[in-house]
């Protein structure tokens, strides 16, 4: 099956690449990136024209619920949302029943990922046995079973001597650290972000100091142990300065951010709104300004979702029973578009966050569209204008903030080792 | 211009026209409160659900007598009796309580804003008896009611607020209102019970000691302390907050020689409040009690679309 996308503007930061090019796929690899490029016989052709091709979309930070909780998503849906999002692959994080600390579910979510699955996924095994927080995972092994990094996400690990010995051990089995950080204590029983608009709805407030105080130990720790370490979805001010500070000194550190913490702010919560509610929670203006000046100035790598599918009983109810997180997968593109229409990224930096450094952290041979990589693809139509309407969502959940707007931009054609499998 | 509002959920979502309103309704809802039979047709054959989920003596009774006042019928319902202990979702309990046609359910809630959740599901009036750390509208209108009757007027006041805001509803509903109706309210508590922004929700200072709210205050309103709640880290204990922060005698002085104190109840003798201040003259504290009734007169009478069935 090849495959030639014709007229498009390809953008590809691994080479240097923003061009209007074509784009020439042979059984399921690039073959080549030229200009004129003539389809081989029985290609099918693809005109990009006024559209990006870019490496396919990487987010580094999903939850696909399954095994154990697919009522809310499982690997065939969640895959699916990622193909309509632009996405080719993501990495799905352990806190599933059971949690990925072992072989086996690593395993099986390899292989129902191949068999039924739309994107590629890459689980991230748990840091501690049961995510417990209590004793390390089998990482070696969890690492050999195809595992691209550790993390408890969903919880921090709380204590420090164990996140010490998690990230030198780690570092030995060449697996990568994601820290969740979150000061539990400061948290306490916290809802939402604690600023103004807490202290008007009445809601028990999360300081943004339990982010910044989780995030300095932990990077603190990669310093000492000269570990590599993640540091998963930024939100505060705080936490963007001392990873920025952290970097200067030469920590081998690096951050995500997700769509919602550069697009919202605490105001979404207004109306006790559920699908505003998520961990960390939206932070203030100032925060949002320094999460868009992190991106910017490269203190934040990536992008990445969150994507955190809950059934509509589990947000349907008051606002401290709500269970925390969204669905990203389908817009995370069209709201990342928007820094690049304000000028926060360019188009070339917005496609490295988006999939080269992604792919770089977790040592993934994606992100790029060099000749002989596989053919994950996505064509963006940066004109679509569609609505969030959760009958179209391809997730299972419709827990997402901005169900009902307006949305510019998104996945033309998703292409995974060259077979299309999304098309808008 | 009439009651536009279905619910009432908040004093933040009221306009000072509202507010106006309901308290002149509530002063001639006192009338029928001073009456040999207590009693007018006004509601007669309206159902009122009074859900409780979270502990009540005084709201609770306050609204049955409201209601029974206005000849309505009345089912009160709390966790105790009810299926939330059985595992009962809050949509779920309202949908059955909506299926035997209440007019109006008056609820009481530990989760901030699960009125306006409710409110989403059922058609009926829902009316706040306290949700959370938000508001308890009922106890904002009462506390305004009371300010008027020794004042003539609820614009101009210095309002000092003194305890813990940050989980405090009755604080927010006076704050609210107040600042609507146009007094400036003074708050006053440890750090450690003022929440950010509180300068911000309306016409608003926040004090450093409890000496500069109250100097010249027209009124005083102290909050309930409460050891189980405050004790563990916001406050060292009773004893150290009582002396920076509880009204005495002595501190009492220092606000307007008129000024008068309320307290939404129960009161923590000597730990807020020493008991002279609690039964001493400036103490407004059972009038508080007794505008109750007529306010909540008034709240089911506007909910309920303000017709007079006489």
């Amino acid at each position: 099956m090849n495959l030639l996308i014709k007229n498009g503007r390809v953008i590809d930061p691994s080479q240097g690449i923003d061009d209007t090019l074509d784009v020439l796929v042979e059984n399921g690899l690039v073959k080549e990136v030229g200009k004129g490029l003539k389809a081989p016989a029985g290609a099918e052709t693809i005109d990009a024209a006024g559209k990006y091709v870019v490496p396919g979309l990487v987010d580094m930070h999903v939850h696909l619920r399954d095994p154990g909780l697919e009522y809310k998503e499982d690997i065939v849906s969640g895959t699916r949302a990622a193909a309509a999002g632009g996405f080719t692959s993501v990495a799905c994080m352990p806190n599933t029943k059971p949690v990925i600390d072992n072989k086996a579910v690593a395993s099986y979510i390899i292989a129902k990922a191949r068999a039924e699955g739309v994107a590629n996924v890459f689980p991230i095994g748990s840091i501690t046995y049961g995510s417990h927080g209590e004793r390390l995972a089998e990482m070696g092994e969890l690492k050999e079973s195809g595992c691209v990094a550790v993390s408890d996400d969903g919880k921090p690990v709380v204590n420090s001597e164990l996140m010490r010995r998690a990230l030198e051990y780690a570092r030995g089995m060449g697996i990568l650290v994601i820290s969740h950080a979150e000061d539990l204590s400061l948290v306490g029983e916290g809802v939402m972000n604690e600023g103004f608009t807490s202290t008007e709805l009445g809601l028990k407030g999360i300081p943004s100091a339990g982010e910044d105080i989780a995030t300095a130990r932990d990077v603190m720790l990669a310093e000492y142990t000269k570990s590599p370490l993640h540091v998963a979805h930024v939100s505060t001010r705080g936490a963007v300065r001392i990873i920025r500070e952290a970097k200067a000194r030469g920590v081998q550190v690096t951050c995500e951010t997700a769509p919602h913490y550069f697009s919202l702010t605490d105001e979404a919560v207004r109306g006790y709104n559920t699908n505003a509610k998520m961990n960390p929670p939206l932070r203030e203006a100032d925060d949002v300004a320094a999460i868009k000046q992190g991106l910017k100035d490269g203190t934040i790598d990536a992008i990445a979702t969150d994507h955190a599918p809950h059934h509509i009983d589990e947000k349907d109810v008051e606002f401290n029973v709500a269970l925390n997180g969204i669905v990203g997968l389908e817009t995370s593109l069209p709201l990342s578009l928007k820094l690049v229409e304000e000028k926060v990224l360019t188009l070339s930096q917005l496609v490295e966050k988006m999939a080269g450094n992604p792919a770089k952290i977790l040592g993934i041979d994606r992100g790029t569209l060099k000749a002989g990589a596989v053919a994950d693809i996505t064509v963006i139509d940066p004109a679509a204008e569609w609505k969030v309407d959760a009958e179209m969502l391809a997730s299972k959940s419709k827990n997402s903030p901005w169900l009902g707007e307006k949305m510019k931009g998104g996945a033309a054609y998703t292409i995974l080792g060259g077979k299309v499998v999304f098309k808008r | 211009m009439g009651f536009k509002h279905k619910d009432i959920i908040a004093l933040r979502d009221l306009t000072k026209e509202d507010i106006e309103l309901l308290i002149s309704t509530a002063e001639s809802m006192r009338e029928i409160n001073s009456r040999d039979i207590k009693k007018v047709p006004t509601l007669r054959g309206k159902t009122i659900i009074n859900l409780f989920y979270e502990a009540s003596t005084r709201t609770r009774t306050s609204f049955e007598i409201a209601a029974k006042r206005l000849s309505a019928d009345t089912v009160n319902i709390s966790p105790s009796t009810s299926s939330a202990t059985k595992g009962e979702t809050l949509a779920d309990t309202a949908l059955n309580l909506l299926a035997m046609k209440p007019d109006i359910i008056v609820m009481r809630h530990a989760v901030s804003g699960s009125h306006y959740f409710l409110s989403q599901k059922v058609p009926c009036s829902i009316i706040n008896a306290g949700d959370g750390a938000h508001e308890h509208p009922s106890q904002g209108l009462l506390d305004m009611l009371t300010i008027k009757d020794k004042f003539g007027r609820l614009d101009g006041l210095k309002v000092a607020i003194v305890g813990d805001i940050t989980h405090s509803r009755v604080a927010r509903s006076d704050i609210q209102g107040l600042t609507k109706m146009g007094s400036h309210v003074f708050l006053a508590g440890p750090p450690t019970m003022v929440p950010p922004g509180a300068e911000r929700l309306g016409n608003v200072t926040v004090c450093p000691t409890m000496r500069e709210a109250i100097q010249d205050a027209d009124v005083v309103i102290m909050l309930r302390i409460q050891q189980e709640r405050q004790g563990k880290t916001l406050m060292p204990n009773a004893r150290e907050y009582s002396r920076y922060f509880g009204l005495n005698p002595e501190n009492l002085k220092l606000a307007k020689p008129d000024a008068m104190v309320m307290h939404p109840g129960p009161i923590n003798r000597g730990v807020e409040m020493s008991s002279y201040v609690v039964d001493g003259p400036q103490s407004h504290i059972l009038k508080q009690v007794e505008n109750g009734v007529a306010v909540r007169m008034a709240m089911l009478y506007h909910v309920c679309g303000g017709e007079l069935a006489e």
